[in-house]
């Protein structure tokens, strides 16, 4: 069918009024997202109270959260990380942090930008990227394809860390989507997500497993400078 | 011939019985319930979160049209192209013609119900292409060959010694005692199937007409995979899945959580706008996104029903219906299963074929209440059922309720009846539930309280007579 037929038929199904009865149990709610707000869960007025929540949540979704002073700090977490897991190969992608921290973490760097390639990806120990934002709210990582090093660092390898500074923690996924539309306008990112915890499935009998087909675990180091 | 009346009677004869089964169920969905309530309180006011969910999955069906026009100029603009399906067939032709196009051999899906419905998997199959699900549950049940249990747990009902067995079977694993372990079977046999597969198809949760987007809703990481590494990437989404603004996933996403898996959000909420854009560093090169119809205008055009729509597919009635922690999900015979199942099923496949499903409800309202869109579930299955008897009411059906409102309107009929009532009760008493009881069929597996001794009218009588 064209597009004009199926819409068609939507608009002659629609010409009907819809019963009143069935019209009463939708009407009352406050329509506007950001004025339902207050019956949602708070995110956090100042950082303190953000850091808080985002940890709180972060604990029960199991996400290993470092707050450290510096970069440098930021640095020495990642090689200790590297170093305790043994890693051979990781991969990233250039911003910023990453290009603080990454060189030289691993005997092996692979790089999104020069475009590895799955296979190359699939067999890196970890992925360090950037974000878009941390939301105390949800204890979620924002992660874009422009922003985060496209769409597979943050879900093929089997360990993926976080970089983030203090002014990336933000209170509710709102405040994430008014971040993106003043950054990128009208041309978004082809792929944004919400991370929250690592991978997991309650498929068998309900019994919580880690690392069901994305990373096993999720380290967020956030920078407090 | 078995017709899905004839199905179900005989699947629920047999699930009805199977009581370990039933136990297993009831304590699983226990566990949900548990984990839900604790989620649901770390709203500030929950109910009010589900009205403010209703009245955005309200506005957008009441806008479904231009919502529609919206969200696929803002997607074509970034090189999506989009496939209009009027039904199921259109769909799966288009889908078949893009695996042509680019010499498709190995598809890796994941979880989407629409695809169910549409019978996807099979014609793919019948062209030659390797097809794998990649969500843990949806894995088990294809390879056991079996349809989805429930539509957010497809493998609900299985226990952990038979998903090594099947896993045994098919794909060469040692057996193994510790869901962990399974786990990680199938996560090291589906990483070559990611890398290997030209195409990956995906479902949607929520279409945003504002920015042109699909949303997906997943734990497991398998979409993001999906929809990640092939080249190619097709959605395959239902037309009433759209919603007007970005910000009202604000709502839905934390509502979709909760109701559906007693998480305040799910692992991962992924939104995909398009195709790798310039300046990205992957992604697949075409996004295909196929939205289909396939008679859910049919439930749009019914002015009673139509709320139905704003189903987000989240579980939560069926795991609170007391016919489905009895029954089973296999026994509907349906694509989804539950009171929202019973509810839409005759509107997509017909009314007549499918009316017994509004029968088998307890019409407690459990479902009701508990959806975090407000859809007047239970309500809905007495229309269907009103709407049944009105198109094709059965003579005898019709016959016993004019004689039974006769005797009901007339005071002396009722009083002789009910004498009738109790000779006819004490001659019936020692043929209960045997091979020539005419009522067998219903009091086999039912208790009939004998009737009082006395009538309330007599003992009304009598009281009286005594105190004057």
């Amino acid at each position: 069918m064209s597009k004009e037929e199926v819409l068609g038929r939507v608009r002659e199904a629609l010409s009907v009024p819809s019963h009143p009865q069935v019209r009463a149990l939708a009407g009352d709610g406050i329509r506007n997202p950001r004025e339902a707000r207050k019956f949602m869960p708070p995110g956090g007025d100042t950082f303190e109270e953000r850091f808080a929540n985002f940890s709180r949540l972060g604990e029960k979704l199991k996400v290993e959260i470092h707050l450290v002073p510096t970069l440098s700090a930021a640095t020495d977490a990642v090689l200790e990380l590297s170093k305790s897991c043994g890693w051979k190969k990781v991969a990233s992608h250039h911003q910023p942090l990453t290009d603080v921290a990454v060189p030289g973490l691993a005997p092996e760097v692979i790089w999104m930008e020069d475009q590895p390639g799955t296979t190359a990806l699939e067999s890196c120990d970890a992925g360090i990227s950037g974000c878009e934002a941390l939301i105390a709210q949800t204890g979620s990582v924002l992660v874009t394809s422009k922003g985060s090093g496209g769409r597979a660092l943050s879900v093929l390898p089997p360990h993926h860390v976080v970089l983030a500074t203090r002014d990336q923690l933000l209170p509710d996924m709102l405040s994430g989507y008014d971040l993106l539309r003043e950054k990128y306008g009208k041309n978004l990112p082809s792929f944004i997500s919400f991370i929250t915890g690592a991978s997991r499935t309650g498929d068998i009998e309900r019994i919580l497993v880690l690392g069901a087909h994305g990373p096993k675990r999720l380290t967020v180091i956030l920078i407090e400078s | 011939m078995t017709t899905p009346l004839t199905q179900f009677k005989s699947d629920t004869k047999e699930s009805t019985v199977d009581f370990d089964h039933r136990k297993w169920m009831q304590t699983a969905l226990k566990g949900y319930e548990n984990t839900r309530g604790g989620v649901e309180e770390t709203f500030g006011d929950f109910d009010q979160a589900k009205r403010t969910g209703a009245a955005i999955k309200w506005e957008a069906i009441e806008n479904l049209d231009t919502l529609l026009e919206e969200m696929t100029q803002n997607l074509e603009a970034r090189g999506t192209k989009i496939c209009w399906a009027g039904n199921g067939a259109e769909a799966v032709d288009y889908i078949l013609r893009v695996a042509e196009d680019c010499d498709a051999k190995k598809v890796i899906k994941s979880k989407c119900m629409t695809t169910e419905e549409i019978h996807l998997n099979p014609a793919m199959q019948k062209a030659g292409m390797e097809v794998v699900e990649s969500d843990l549950g949806e894995f088990i049940v294809q390879l056991r060959g079996e349809d989805p249990f429930h539509f957010v747990f497809p493998a609900m009902h299985l226990k952990r010694n038979k998903i090594s067995k099947v896993f045994e079977e098919k794909i060469g694993s040692e057996p193994s005692n510790d869901p962990e372990e399974l786990c990680m079977i199938a996560r090291s046999y589906m990483r070559t199937k990611y890398c290997e597969a030209d195409i990956g198809i995906s479902g949607a949760n929520f279409g945003v007409a504002e920015t042109g987007m699909i949303s997906i809703t997943e734990n497991e990481g398998n979409a993001r995979l999906t929809t990640s590494l092939p080249k190619v990437h097709i959605a395959v989404m239902g037309i009433e899945k759209v919603i007007p603004k970005l910000d009202d996933l604000s709502i839905m996403l934390p509502l979709l959580g909760t109701a559906g898996a007693g998480q305040w959000l799910t692992g991962y909420n992924s939104m995909i706008g398009g195709p790798r854009q310039e300046g990205e560093v992957d992604g697949p090169e075409e996004f295909h996104l196929v939205l289909v119809d396939n008679h859910r205008t049919r439930l749009l055009a019914d002015p009673e029903q139509r709320d139905a729509l704003r189903c987000i597919r989240c579980g939560a009635c069926l795991n609170v219906c007391p016919i489905f922690k009895n029954i089973g999900g296999h026994s509907y015979g349906t694509t989804y299963q539950g009171p929202i199942g019973s509810v839409i099923t005759p509107h997509l496949r017909g009314l007549q074929p499918y009316k017994h499903l509004s029968y088998s409800s307890s019409l407690c309202g459990a479902c009701s209440e508990t959806c975090p869109v407000k859809i007047d579930l239970h309500h809905h299955l007495m229309r269907n059922r009103r709407d049944a008897v009105v198109e094709k009411g059965g003579t005898m059906e019709r016959f016993a309720m004019r004689q039974f409102s006769k005797v009901m309107a007339r005071p002396k009929l009722y009083r002789s009846c009910e004498g009738l009532m109790r000779l006819g009760e004490k001659c019936w008493r020692p043929l209960k539930g045997k091979k020539a009881d005419p009522l067998k069929a219903w009091t086999q597996t039912r208790e009939l309280h004998p009737p009082a001794p006395k009538s309330f009218h007599k003992q009304w009588k009598e009281k009286q007579q005594g105190k004057s």
